[in-house]
């Protein structure tokens, strides 16, 4: 894959003068050529040989410490949710071979609909094939023509791509910024639908949205609010619901948008509302129509999954604890952090560029530890990123073993 | 709105965004001519807005590749 990436376009000009449409990405090819060319391990090409647990895998012959992989509840090799998922291969087969509207829904589809619901309070839940089509899907259809997307800059790829397939008018603001957010709300012309866009967590510098004060001012100005609680769910929240419950205003909130590939352990996405005409999306809402539904297997452990969930109070205040002692480790060892204070189970630490960020990233490799490199155009300020995302099954040894391992890599990569 | 006083207004605006001192008229292009990146726009956008108190959403923005462009689109939003 990686001799494939780096070569150049060829031929440069087809017949007829026809410009190579793989002429744009030429500048990206040539970023990759030269960082491979530092004698740097691919970055983007590592493969997991074997997963041993939640918590390690072997990469590259070695075993790997993972710490970057958003599994927070380590729910990937729970007994009950694997045995729900092999029975249900053994009941209703390999895949459902269709969409959610024609043949795709069997009974676990149902099911983990009906855990979503328990799991927020909620009267209506909607699950999709994946957590990038929930927000694809259902921004794209809530909000048309006339409408106004009003949206955190930092917002994810799929939120940006929901407003892009849509045909509302979308209004970026500043990073967690509640007076530019009013600002723009206000200015909008009177009779025009309104939806603003915000996460819990935003992923990539591990930090959270003050939901609470940033949702009273959408309400007051008649806006509609849909928040991606992907990096929340299952961990923040005295439920797990998140951190518009934690901040005590989930009731505002008309969507919440979440995944079954993070906390939960598998593949999926859903939206969960109390909107009283909600059910009507799944008619209307084309990533959930024109696709084919989650296999058996994936929704029997998901269903399994978001239920031990409702009950993981314990879990979620030992990830709490790896949250604060790595967090307070690595900023005593000297590293820039994305927060000052742990936010969330996602902590970031910021490199001083995408060279000594790929060496770090190594160095960490070689001494047994995965992490998330976070390059630009995906950062906010085109930074490089080592991200880290702890697991609730990450023992308080590891946590200490992960601070030796930082010490040591970023002395020899020159960071600290 | 009258095109040139709107004209001298943006023209102060951009001034601490031009950080290398670019002479500007209305053919000179933001991404290309003054080499502005997604949070620069952001930023420059965001005072435009606060200073006419309008909305330039990412749609019209999608339709204005130079100054000119600009100054014609505020001066239609202003009405």
């Amino acid at each position: 894959m990686t001799e494939a990436v780096s070569q150049p376009d060829q031929p440069e000009t087809l017949s007829g003068g026809t410009k190579d449409l793989f002429a744009k990405f030429d500048p990206l090819i040539e970023m990759r050529a030269n960082l491979l060319a530092s004698g740097v391990e691919d970055p983007f090409g590592l493969v997991m040989e074997k997963v041993l647990s939640p918590t390690t895998a072997i990469c590259n012959g070695r075993e790997t410490i993972l710490l970057g992989t958003y599994n927070y509840m380590g729910m990937t090799f729970d007994p009950d949710v694997i045995a729900a998922g092999k029975q249900a291969l053994d009941d209703f087969g390999s895949g459902t071979t269709g969409s959610r509207v024609l043949n795709g829904t069997y009974a676990g589809h149902k099911a983990v609909e009906e855990a979503l619901k328990d799991f927020y309070a909620m009267d209506h839940a909607m699950v999709f094939s994946t957590g990038y089509q929930a927000n694809l899907g259902i921004i794209s259809t809530i909000a048309g023509k006339g409408d106004y997307i009003v949206l955190d800059i930092d917002s994810h790829a799929s939120i940006w791509d929901g407003c892009k397939m849509g045909d509302a008018e979308v209004v970026p603001f500043k990073h967690n910024d509640i007076e530019a957010m009013e600002k723009r709300l206000r200015r909008i012309p009177e009779g025009a639908g309104k939806l603003v866009v915000l996460e819990g967590v935003y992923s990539m510098m591990g930090d959270i949205a003050p939901l609470k004060e940033m949702i009273a001012v959408a309400k007051k100005h008649g806006a509609m609010v849909l928040v991606d609680e992907a990096h929340s769910m299952g961990f923040i929240g005295p439920n797990g619901r998140g951190v518009a419950e934690d901040q005590g205003c989930l009731e505002d909130v008309d969507f919440v948008i979440g995944t079954f590939s993070k906390s939960v352990g598998t593949v999926g996405g859903f939206c969960v509302s109390n909107h009283p005409k909600f059910e009507i999306m799944r008619l209307v809402c084309r990533p959930y129509v024109f696709t084919a539904s989650l296999p058996p297997s994936v929704v029997a452990t998901a269903a399994t999954s978001v239920r031990k969930l409702m009950h993981a109070a314990d879990k979620r205040a030992h990830l709490w604890e790896n949250s604060r002692v790595l967090h307070a480790g690595l900023k005593g060892a000297g590293f820039q952090l994305g927060t000052e204070t742990p936010q969330s189970a996602i902590i970031s630490v910021i490199m001083p560029d995408l060279e000594r960020g790929a060496a770090m990233w190594e160095a960490l490799l070689h001494e047994g530890l995965y992490v998330n490199l976070a390059r630009p155009p995906a950062t906010p300020a085109n930074m490089t990123l080592l991200r880290c995302s702890l697991c609730a099954e990450h023992t308080a040894s590891q946590v200490q073993e992960i601070i030796g391992m930082f010490e040591r890599a970023g002395a020899r990569a020159g960071i600290v | 709105m009258d095109r040139e006083a709107t004209k001298a207004r943006i023209d102060a605006l951009i001034e601490p965004f031009n950080k290398k001192g670019i002479a500007i008229d209305d053919s000179t292009r933001f991404t290309d001519d003054l080499e502005f990146d997604s949070l620069t726009v952001m930023d420059f956008v965001a005072a435009i807005e606060d200073e006419f108190d309008i909305i330039i959403s990412m749609n019209q923005q999608a339709e204005i590749e130079n100054y000119g462009q600009l100054v014609d689109a505020v001066v239609k939003l202003k009405g």
